[in-house]
């Protein structure tokens, strides 16, 4: 896009996640209540599968709750067998927050 | 009136200082809840009970019951409701008593919530269960189960409090139904009580994780004030459900819009629909008001009837496995390390032992989550190389063990960070989480008393 600006999620909101057997969830929540239509417009359930494909996550859902301002991903399959087997060191996903906040927006200026 | 709940233990293994702190610290606190059961929790009790038939519930409880002896000595009527109990919640509810005669706490009653435990009803036909998540039939791993408990509700917790329970141990039981059941026994709520129990259930979900609703675990963590003195969270409950999260003045954390709303959307599915045997509640008509102080006020949450089932928590032996990790040190590190995990599966293999499972990391390049930005791995001069393998047979991981630490001597220069030894072998537990219909099911409530 000519007139888009990128930027980095974590700077437009806050996340938390944690396992769900052998999948787990992300939580985005909008660090202001205008960042949140942009989080709504541009964090699809697409862009965030894309970002997490080199793990092999399974179909991103993606749930709205409007009234906290908030996105909730669940990505299955993404922790191998689940997180009492996986042999990964983050077996329970405690750090996908942390490394979906780095992804890179693009949006009009 | 306000119902004050406080959480004091999030996972076996968490401060158990807590609890006795939480009590000098909230003077009108009125009930603590302690959770000790993760997914495979169990599994590790299940071993414990085979060992030693007393045993196979979360024995560090005994000492929470210790150090709150004072507080009940002094008169104060200071309740508490935890799934300590584990597979044996009459074992534990004994060991308490016998604990509270030896430290002069009297007239005090245990209530002891069990029925949990649905491992034989499993084992009679498991032809009849499916797997929650990938529909496949208990019949592949029924003669490896080794523990089985369905996520009773707040009822049986509310009936051993209303028989005038203190401590109410329990098995397995839903996390949030530790906070549901003290507000349906105190507000005198229904089982139909929908949108109240929401509340209370939300409640509970905040507060079952401790210190993560007190800015533990949160985005901006590195900003928190005083986080060696992080406190627990306090729940002040109101006869609407509605509560306003906060924790101990004078401790360090925070709790904020920011924090509750993080714990608010913590291991949850479907915010229209948060499954518990209390109610089905929506998120999606929560209000999260920070009002400042460390208080957030949180109100809104809708219920409806729960499902005819219960969620069954089941464990099996899935074999063994074992990780060992080794640093390596130096000029193109991750190139060595990585050349070192080749080595150690290619003897493995080599000597026919090749394993079910293997993984090699290498941890600061990229290894916990390899996506976004990625560091050049060229520049990195120093990595932890983990190694962890996985299978059916105990002597592959054995081999497994013995093979890594030649590579202090036949490994890269710079190959350092060996003082753990050998990697331990363990056995591997697997979660297996299925439904049972609650008819299956009889919970029963029994009360002990102290002399």
């Amino acid at each position: 896009m000519p007139d888009a600006k990128t930027i980095r999620l974590g700077d437009i909101a806050y996340a938390r996640s944690g396992d769900k057997g052998a999948g787990a969830n992300v939580g985005v929540i909008a660090r202001s209540p205008a960042w949140y239509e942009t989080l709504r417009r541009h964090l699809t359930a697409e862009v965030v599968e894309a970002f997490f494909k080199p793990m092999s996550v399974g179909r991103v859902v993606r749930y709205e709750l409007a009234n906290l301002g908030a996105l909730n991903f669940v990505l299955p399959k993404i922790l191998d067998r689940g997180g009492s087997v996986s042999l990964r060191i983050d077996a329970q996903g405690k750090a996908l927050g942390q490394a979906l906040l780095e992804l890179r927006l693009e949006i009009p200026r | 009136m306000v119902l004050r709940i406080a959480n004091a233990q999030a996972f076996w293994g968490d401060d158990s200082s807590a609890a006795a702190r939480l009590a000098a610290q909230v003077p009108d606190l009125d009930w603590l809840t302690l959770d000790y059961l993760a997914e495979v929790s169990m599994s590790i009790m299940a071993k414990q009970r085979e060992r030693d038939p007393q045993l196979g519930y979360a024995k560090d409880f005994l000492e929470v019951v210790r150090s709150l002896a004072p507080v009940w000595r002094s008169g104060r009527r200071l309740r508490i409701v935890t799934n300590a109990g584990g597979l044996n919640p009459l074992g534990c509810a004994q060991a308490c008593v016998e604990m509270l005669a030896r430290e002069k706490v009297h007239g005090l009653k245990i209530g002891v919530v069990s029925g949990d435990d649905v491992l034989s009803l499993l084992r009679r036909d498991p032809g009849s269960f499916r797997h929650l998540e990938d529909g496949t039939s208990l019949d592949s791993v029924a003669a490896e189960l080794v523990s089985a408990n369905a996520y009773l509700g707040a009822c049986p917790v509310v009936k051993a409090i209303a028989d005038g329970a203190d401590i109410v141990i329990i098995g397995r039981v839903a996390d949030p139904s530790l906070t549901v059941a003290p507000c349906i026994a105190h507000f005198g709520w229904t089982a139909t009580d929908y949108n109240k129990i929401a509340g209370a259930t939300v409640a509970g979900h905040l507060i079952e994780c401790g210190t993560q609703v007190t800015g533990g675990i949160s985005t901006d963590w590195l900003d928190l004030p005083d986080p060696a003195h992080i406190g627990f969270p306090v729940a002040e409950i109101h006869s609407d459900g509605s509560c306003v999260i906060t924790k101990p003045a004078g401790t360090g954390g925070r709790v904020s819009e920011q924090t509750v709303k993080e714990q608010l959307l913590y291991e949850i599915g479907d915010p229209a629909a948060y499954l518990s045997p209390d109610a089905i509640v929506s998120f999606l008509t929560l209000s999260a008001i920070d009002e400042g102080g460390d208080r957030v006020r949180v109100h809104g949450a809708t219920g409806r009837p729960p499902t005819e089932q219960y969620k069954v928590s089941a464990t099996y032996r899935a074999g063994f496995r074992a990780t060992g990790t080794l640093t390596i040190f130096g000029r193109d590190a991750v190139a060595k390390a990585r050349r070192c995990g080749g080595i150690v599966l290619k003897r493995l293999e080599e000597a026919g032992m090749k394993p079910q499972h293997s993984l090699v990391e290498c941890v600061g390049a990229n290894a916990v989550a390899p996506v976004g930005p990625r560091v050049e791995e060229s520049t990195i001069r120093e990595t932890v190389l983990r190694i962890s393998v996985a299978d059916a047979r105990r002597e592959v991981v054995e081999q497994f063990s013995r093979s890594m630490i030649p590579l202090i001597a036949s490994g890269p220069q710079g190959t350092t960070g060996y003082a753990e030894g050998r990697p331990v072998v363990r056995e591997v537990y697997d979660y297996w989480p299925t439904l049972i219909p609650r008819s299956a099911v009889t919970p029963r409530v029994q009360i002990l008393q102290t002399p």
